[in-house]
């Protein structure tokens, strides 16, 4: 790998990530982030169309006319998602349920669309590659992040397994239920966000 | 070639539009046998819990095979009509006026003694709930029951799905007096009268309620079917 591919690659992981540096797709990270697994799957879904997508759209970027690229991107993502759909409920219906409507909104989230438009549609395909797989694992890990806090401190539980010994329910321990709305996942993202600015000072603005 | 043309555009556009159009079809094709196990699995499975039996995904087709020993569809006069019973879209016939509902009905052995489960369907706060209800043999007593729902708040309306909710429902009578009153679904501490009730969710007020609206809805038209297995 070269280094400029390492550098695509790696971007997005931090320095670039696309969740908590560019704000995209945010929609979903406070959707399905109350659990491990769903969010662990998501987190698949979306890395899975993002690499294909960027592979596809950079293979017909000589093609596409450029007065209807925007549409053809979303055909392919919007194919791409109904096929994961589709196999989630064949093969993971448990899981397909608990994402219920958000696997589809895939189509919109915004880091799909940005990446297509910005790097895949002026690149050849392995580099469009590791910027898909990347930008997926970036969106990932945050995604993963808030929902072990959410699912440890709303629920006591990781992937579903209690962690939290019966015993601190005994003292008087409660579980936040506050953590399991929305609105946390938000507040989580920004507490992220700001652990890596104060560790990165080139990136705070003044 | 002159990627600007509207003839190039076009003819672009049609081509790429078949391409996935196939593509999906044959996915959607190819993958729906697997999917239709799944539903129907998860439906199996959902009235094996109305009777306290746990199931997973692999041995939920044999144990519904052991437990539901028959069914078949009543109308409101409790009279025995032709129809499968598992694929009678419960959603299309509560929409109905009462009297040409089609009524399904599961028996189920539990312990040599006969339950029947009535499949419930209504609406929460944001979409639809559903559940089953299983009655003892002298069609008044609750046997079990088990709720499902598609998108109610997590922590909140959700935790219908929970047991501590459903098991309240255990031992509450549909019947008052020898007639029908449901069972309600009150704030907790408030007692209804003329009928039983259990505690609702707190915080998942609507929900409850949608709950409560649900088990009336679906099973008076039953009154007279439980009626005659006294």
């Amino acid at each position: 790998m070269s280094e400029k591919n390492k550098e695509i690659f790696l971007g997005p992981l931090s320095k670039n990530n696309p969740v908590i540096v560019q704000v995209l797709g945010i929609c979903s990270a406070l959707a399905v982030t109350a659990q491990m697994e769903p969010a662990l799957v998501m987190s698949l879904s979306l890395t899975a169309v993002l690499a294909f997508a960027s592979v596809i759209i950079s293979l017909m970027r000589n093609t596409i006319p450029n007065r209807i690229r925007i549409i053809v991107q979303l055909v392919v993502i919007a194919a791409l998602v109904i096929i994961v759909d589709q196999i989630l409920k064949a093969f993971a219906y448990e899981v397909s349920k608990l994402l219920s409507v958000y696997v589809g909104l895939i189509i919109t989230n915004c880091i799909l669309m940005g990446r297509l438009e910005a790097f895949a549609l002026g690149n050849k395909p392995w580099p469009a590659f590791l910027d898909g797989v990347g930008n997926g694992i970036g969106y990932s890990i945050i995604l993963l992040i808030i929902a072990f806090f959410r699912e440890l401190l709303g629920s006591g539980t990781l992937f579903g397994h209690q962690v939290i010994p019966q015993i601190c329910y005994d003292w008087g321990y409660e579980n936040n239920g506050l953590m399991i709305l929305p609105p946390m996942a938000l507040i989580v993202a920004g507490c992220i966000i700001w652990v890596q600015r104060a560790k990165n000072p080139e990136m705070q603005e003044d | 070639m002159n990627r600007n043309s509207n003839v190039y555009t076009i003819v672009y556009a049609a081509v790429m539009v078949v391409l996935v159009a196939a593509v999906l079809a044959f996915t959607a094709l190819w993958l729906r046998p697997t999917q239709e196990d799944n539903i129907r699995i998860e439906k199996q499975r959902q009235i094996l819990s109305s009777i306290n039996v746990a199931s997973t995904a692999k041995d939920a087709e044999q144990l519904y095979k052991d437990y539901i020993t028959d069914s078949y569809v009543v109308n409101s006069k409790g009279e025995k009509v032709a129809g499968d019973a598992f694929y009678i879209v419960v959603k299309e016939e509560v929409a109905k006026p009462e009297a040409e509902r089609i009524l399904p009905v599961f028996v189920a052995t539990v312990n040599g003694s006969k339950k029947y489960i009535l499949p419930l369907y209504g609406m929460g706060l944001w979409g639809p709930i559903w559940g089953y209800i299983a009655v003892d043999a002298n069609g008044d007593t609750v046997y079990g029951a088990v709720f499902a729902h598609q998108g109610e708040t997590a922590g909140l309306g959700a935790e219908i799905t929970k047991a501590k909710f459903a098991d309240q429902f255990h031992g509450k009578n549909l019947f008052y007096n020898g007639k029908f009153a449901s069972i309600a679904v009150l704030k907790v501490g408030a007692k209804a009268d003329h009928q039983d009730s259990v505690d609702a969710i707190s915080g998942g007020t609507i929900t409850s309620q949608g709950v409560s609206k649900m088990l009336f809805d679906c099973l008076q038209p039953y009154a007279n079917f439980l009626s005659s297995l006294k």
